[in-house]
């Protein structure tokens, strides 16, 4: 635990002295605030609801690990540092896990700077909290998902590049099902839509906490956790 | 302390290292000493667990690193060949974060991170960022990572590859400062390396020990056979064959414009050779004794093993 503790500890730090993370955030920030006014504009003020934020947040979300992972495992490979990493008295797990606690903690930061939209809200209008509570747990549930399989493919690579590129297309695709599955027959909508990422962040952002959902990105961030200690064991055998 | 035993690690279809057992004991400095691809940093990757073997053991006082490597790795200081460093953080967060990461408690690191730091001698750079420092000094760096959180058994993998001469000699005295307290294993490809720093050394070769001795032992290996350096005016090709039905002579080989003969140690062919010569009515220009390279010694372990 105490291993955990102290390469997350290590890894956040490197997010706050490496610009990637500012840069991220701002953009982040910025695209989110302009829907999030746009919408209620376009609504003429009629509503108050973060519908503006949460309709770019989950897409954008994914952007944001794809980038924050890609140099979790993949840098350590190419530095060279991961041979001290693994040779150090630390399970591979511990590794994983530290590199995935700094990222869903740097993740939470950026989330709890987007609090002002609803704070804002709350302000000039009395808008329902039970969905906003909702779909920011929906937002931590997806982003962490996003950050477990961008750690397994860094884990797979010591290329950043290849890094962002392969996980943002794996997060992209996996989103994008949800899209795609209103065109296809019924037969195929329910699978597409059970292994989509998008459709069941939907229920979170209506504020319905549905079991199946939850247990989706668990099972997603546990899946994609694992393979990682397992692409670092098979590492050790070739 | 370290114990190795019919350890074998095939990279796909390529072998790297064949059947090797030797053991190391407490307070010992070895040196691993062969030619590059012998199969050095892959043995040292393999006693740090960073690799598993395909067949074979090893134990790091008395841990097992195939099965319980974890017990062995909190003993294990160890200086990978490239040195790896977080070039984006201080000498001291770096040094911090793996004494951290190997149980030293919050308080003993502060007191290793100075202790280490007098001893590599990085003091002036303790809040420099490793990204700006030289070579040398991030050898160093590397030096004082692996002996930060006090470990009995220390793997240094090429210690004094790419750092300038004076350096070299530093190194190697803190090396030897530290064989005091640790079991030191180092793999070197420069044979004056070992014989500076070690006790023992154990030579590789494709991936096999040909040779484990004391260094006393070794510079018989090397001084075993007297090696003359002639330089004489005449037919070469003749001179070969003359020289070579001389008593005592092993053998005549052509170097360039020098002719290099080589005889056991007990016997000194030198008057022959002059008076050969001189009889024949060539010219000697010079003579001298010359020690065998690393090459020669392998060359001399391996053919000695091929012919046996």
């Amino acid at each position: 635990m105490k291993s955990i503790r102290v390469i997350a500890g290590k890894e956040f730090r490197g997010y706050l002295n490496s610009p990637m993370a500012y840069i991220v955030i701002c953009v982040f920030l910025i695209i989110t605030g302009t829907f999030f006014s746009a919408y209620l504009k376009q609504i003429s003020y009629s509503d108050t609801t973060i519908r503006g934020f949460l309709d770019r947040a989950d897409i954008l979300l994914l952007a944001f690990a794809a980038f924050i992972t890609m140099r979790s495992l993949a840098e350590e490979k190419k530095l060279g540092t991961w041979e001290l990493l693994l040779t150090s008295p630390v399970r591979d797990s511990e590794v994983v896990m530290g590199k995935f606690a700094a990222g869903v903690g740097l993740m939470v930061v950026m989330l709890v700077l987007t609090m002002y939209y609803p704070l804002l809200l709350k302000i000039f209008g009395d808008p329902d909290m039970g969905p906003i509570v909702t779909s920011y747990l929906g937002l931590l549930l997806l982003g962490s998902s996003a950050i477990a399989i961008g750690i397994f493919v860094s884990s797979l690579t010591n290329n950043q590049i290849i890094s962002v590129v392969v996980s943002g297309g794996i997060l992209f695709a996996l989103w994008y099902l949800g899209t795609v599955s209103a065109y296809v027959p019924k037969a195929f909508q329910e699978g597409l839509n059970f292994i989509s990422l998008q459709y069941h962040f939907k229920n979170f952002s209506l504020g319905i906490i549905d079991t199946r959902d939850v247990i989706y990105y668990l099972s997603i961030i546990s899946l994609f956790l694992y393979s990682a200690v397992r692409s670092l064991e098979t590492g050790r055998w070739n | 302390m370290i114990k190795v035993r019919n350890l074998t690690k095939y990279y796909g279809e390529r072998l790297a290292v064949d059947n090797i057992s030797f053991d190391i004991g407490k307070g010992e400095i070895v040196g691993l000493l062969g030619p590059n691809a012998a199969g050095k940093s892959t043995t040292m990757r393999i006693l740090t667990g960073f690799l598993m073997p395909t067949k074979g053991d090893t134990w790091i006082a008395e841990c097992n690193m195939v099965t319980n490597s974890l017990e062995g790795r909190k003993r294990i200081g160890y200086m990978p060949e490239s040195v790896p460093l977080y070039t984006d953080m201080t000498v001291r967060e770096y040094l911090d974060f793996f004494a951290r990461l190997r149980g030293v408690s919050r308080e003993r690191t502060r007191t290793r991170i100075s202790d280490v730091v007098t001893l590599c001698h990085l003091e002036e750079y303790t809040d420099t960022i490793i990204g700006k420092l030289s070579r040398g000094f991030r050898q160093r760096v590397g030096l004082a990572q692996a002996i930060v959180h006090e470990p009995e058994v220390l793997i240094l993998d090429e210690p004094t590859v790419g750092i300038d001469p004076i350096q070299i000699s530093q190194t190697r005295n803190v090396i030897k400062e530290l064989g005091k307290e640790h079991t030191i294993l180092i793999s070197t490809h420069i044979l004056p390396e070992v014989t500076l720093t070690c006790n023992r050394v154990i030579i590789i070769h494709q991936g096999k020990i040909i040779a484990e001795d004391r260094i006393e032992n070794l510079s018989a290996i090397t001084k075993g056979a007297r090696r003359l350096r002639l330089e004489v005016k005449g037919p070469h090709d003749q001179i070969v064959r003359r020289l070579q039905r001389i008593d005592g002579v092993r053998r005549v080989t052509k170097e360039g414009n020098y002719l290099i003969v080589e005889s056991p140690l007990n016997i000194d062919p030198r008057g022959q050779i002059t008076e050969t010569i001189v009889k024949s009515g060539w010219t000697l220009l010079s003579i001298e004794s010359v020690e065998m390279s690393l090459e020669d010694i392998f060359l001399q372990l391996t053919t000695k093993e091929e012919s046996q």
